[in-house]
């Protein structure tokens, strides 16, 4: 069974003034460059690498660690490889502003749990290392057990395709 | 509680409470993919389903268009997979003869008032012109739409704008869709549903009301839905030989999280500048850019009534030297009406190109790219840099299309 405690540091992603950056497409998700890469576990290096300031990220980030994101996050082309590079890093969740319609229905059909949380409190984020999310009831957590914030919950169809590995390992009602 | 457009297609298709939020199964009328992602839904269908059947081949359809026929090796090999697929399984294809997949649902009939229909294009929500819910999914989602016949959707709000007042001619259904995409901007309905109300929408034909509907995804909704009007019926009927739909209406205490109202008496000939489809202008503030290259198609306004106004304007006349004009009309049926009624014969007298239906231009299809410092007028729906190649793209209707092509430079149809 999967977890749905996701534990892990928070990533804020941020620009130089350490603002949220909003609509983050594909492209600077998951570059153009590289679509040729068929290979899943080949695709998290290059996670990022189109994003100002944050092409260093697959080198930093640790499995299960979570992204926080602004606004229409995954905007733009339908491209699976803008959801695989991050299950490629071991990323155990985005919580995100909004997102993308097909990004969204992408990254949960792939068992990538995402979270809808309009206000993102960036700065205790920031002075965090670790938080824990809980898929079921949206809520974020400090390490010691307050609440930094509450997300919208998982949907239930949500939890059980990312419970069953991605929506192709699920039999629909 | 009311319900709205969206919610009432949905009603009828899902055992699940529907309301905004809320995630439910969802039985889809259509599946389709494809020329591109098509043959990545293959290979995923093959790879969960081995030696299983699709729920239902009747309902499984294959349209190429992307690049159709193949002028590439690549598309070549992922439209045989489809092929092939299709044979074993028994589903119909629509082929690289037939035109833009929405297109050809909607005049095939198998897209119809309140029907549900999932593809492999992001702007099947083009399919809220004859009010069905039409939506573009990546391959994952589609190979488990072919299997199971249905899918998990969220419900999405719904935003209702109310257009007050008339427009006239030159202003066109694009200007009026442009005007909207520049209100709402590219996140301004996203993940919603929106309901586009008025006295001008209820006058617009069945070209006018694709137009409207093909740009929902520029405005990041789900999808846009109008009244019904007689232009609708009309191409209802003919496409469907049946006369007993009811189109889905939503009820007077729908309940909607946004309502907007907007007048365009006084709209202007509109224009998108590079290089995004929100950079909206008047014509006239561009007014004497150079113009190298003029594309007429795609699922924007590739009708023929788009095409036929772009003929009328340059009947008897020439593109000016140096401009190429493109055109691709948007199905064979457009096609073959366009050639029938020598449409086709007046615009290549004009000085046109004219290509086989398809995408054409707009998805690195054919009838050619433009290179780094081509300026390109499109009517399509997307100027992205790289979309239509490396020249910067503008976005405009066809009667400024044609105007800009007989003088070489932006030109408002105001001055025709
Ligand atoms: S014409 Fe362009 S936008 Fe329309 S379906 Fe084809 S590629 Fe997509």
């Amino acid at each position: 069974m999967k977890p749905t405690l996701i534990r892990g540091k928070p990533w804020v992603i941020t620009d130089a003034e350490g603002r949220l950056i909003d609509d983050i497409d594909t492209d600077q998700i998951y570059h153009n460059a590289y679509l040729a890469v068929t290979d899943p576990a080949e695709m998290g290096k290059y996670a990022f690498s189109n994003l100002a300031g944050w092409e260093d990220f697959p080198e930093k980030v640790r499995p299960g660690d979570i992204l926080f994101v602004g606004e229409n996050f995954g905007a733009g082309s339908s491209r699976q490889h803008a959801v695989d590079c991050f299950l490629a890093l071991g990323i155990g969740a985005i919580v995100g502003k909004s997102f993308g319609a097909i990004y969204k229905r992408n990254a949960i059909n792939s068992g990538l749990p995402l979270l809808e949380l309009p206000a993102i409190p960036v700065k205790e984020l920031g002075d965090l290392e670790q938080v824990v999310v809980d898929l079921e009831t949206g809520e974020i957590k400090a390490p010691d057990g307050r609440v930094v914030a509450r997300a919208k919950p998982m949907s239930e169809v949500a939890l059980e395709i990312y419970r069953a590995g991605g929506l192709l390992q699920l039999r629909p009602r | 509680m009311g319900r709205t457009i969206i919610e009432k297609i949905f009603a009828a298709h899902s055992e699940d409470e529907v309301a905004p939020g809320k995630v439910i199964w969802l039985e889809l009328d259509v599946r389709s993919a494809r020329d591109f992602a098509g043959a990545n839904v293959v290979k995923r269908f093959r790879a969960a389903y081995p030696g299983e059947r699709v729920a239902d081949p009747k309902k499984t359809f294959f349209t190429f268009d992307c690049n159709a026929p193949a002028n590439t090796i690549a598309y070549a090999q992922n439209q045989q997979v489809c092929r092939v697929f299709a044979r074993e399984q028994g589903i119909k294809v629509y082929d690289v003869d037939s035109g833009i997949g929405s297109h050809v649902l909607m005049e095939e009939g198998l897209a119809f008032p309140g029907a549900t229909v999932v593809g492999t294009d992001s702007h099947l929500n083009i399919l809220g012109a004859v009010g069905a819910f039409g939506q573009g999914m990546g391959d994952v989602d589609i190979a488990f739409a072919f299997r199971y016949g249905k899918t998990w959707f969220e419900v999405p709000h719904t935003t209702r704008i109310v257009v007050r007042g008339r427009y006239e001619y030159p202003v066109t259904p694009k200007d009026l869709t442009l005007f909207l995409v520049g209100k709402l901007g590219s996140r301004g309905a996203l993940g919603r549903a929106v309901e586009i109300y008025g006295e001008q929408v209820e006058a617009l034909d069945m070209a006018g009301r694709i137009t409207l509907c093909s740009m929902a995804t520029e405005m990041g909704a789900i999808g846009a839905f109008l009244p019904p009007s007689e232009g609708l019926w009309a191409f209802v009927e003919e496409a469907t030989g049946r006369h007993d739909f009811s189109y889905p209406t939503a009820d007077p205490d729908a309940e909607y999280i946004q309502e907007l109202e907007f007048d365009v008496s006084d709209l202007k000939p509109l224009i998108v500048a590079p290089p995004r489809p929100d950079n909206v202008h008047e014509v006239s503030e561009l007014e004497g850019e150079r113009v190298d290259t003029v594309f007429v198609g795609s699922c924007t306004n590739g009708r023929y009534e788009d095409i036929r106004l772009v003929a009328e304007i340059l009947k008897g006349r020439k593109v000016a030297k140096g401009v190429i004009l493109k055109v691709a009309p948007a199905t064979r049926r457009v096609w073959g009406r366009l050639l029938k009624e020598r449409w086709l014969e007046v615009l290549h007298d004009a000085g046109a190109v004219i290509t086989h239906p398809s995408c054409a231009g707009c998805a690195q299809g054919q009838i050619g790219m433009t290179g780094e410092g081509e300026v390109q007028l499109s009517t399509g729906n997307r100027n992205f840099p790289g979309k239509q190649g490396k020249g910067p793209t503008y976005l405009c209707s066809p009667a400024t299309a044609a105007a800009s092509a007989l003088f070489g430079k932006i030109t408002s149809p105001e001055r025709l």
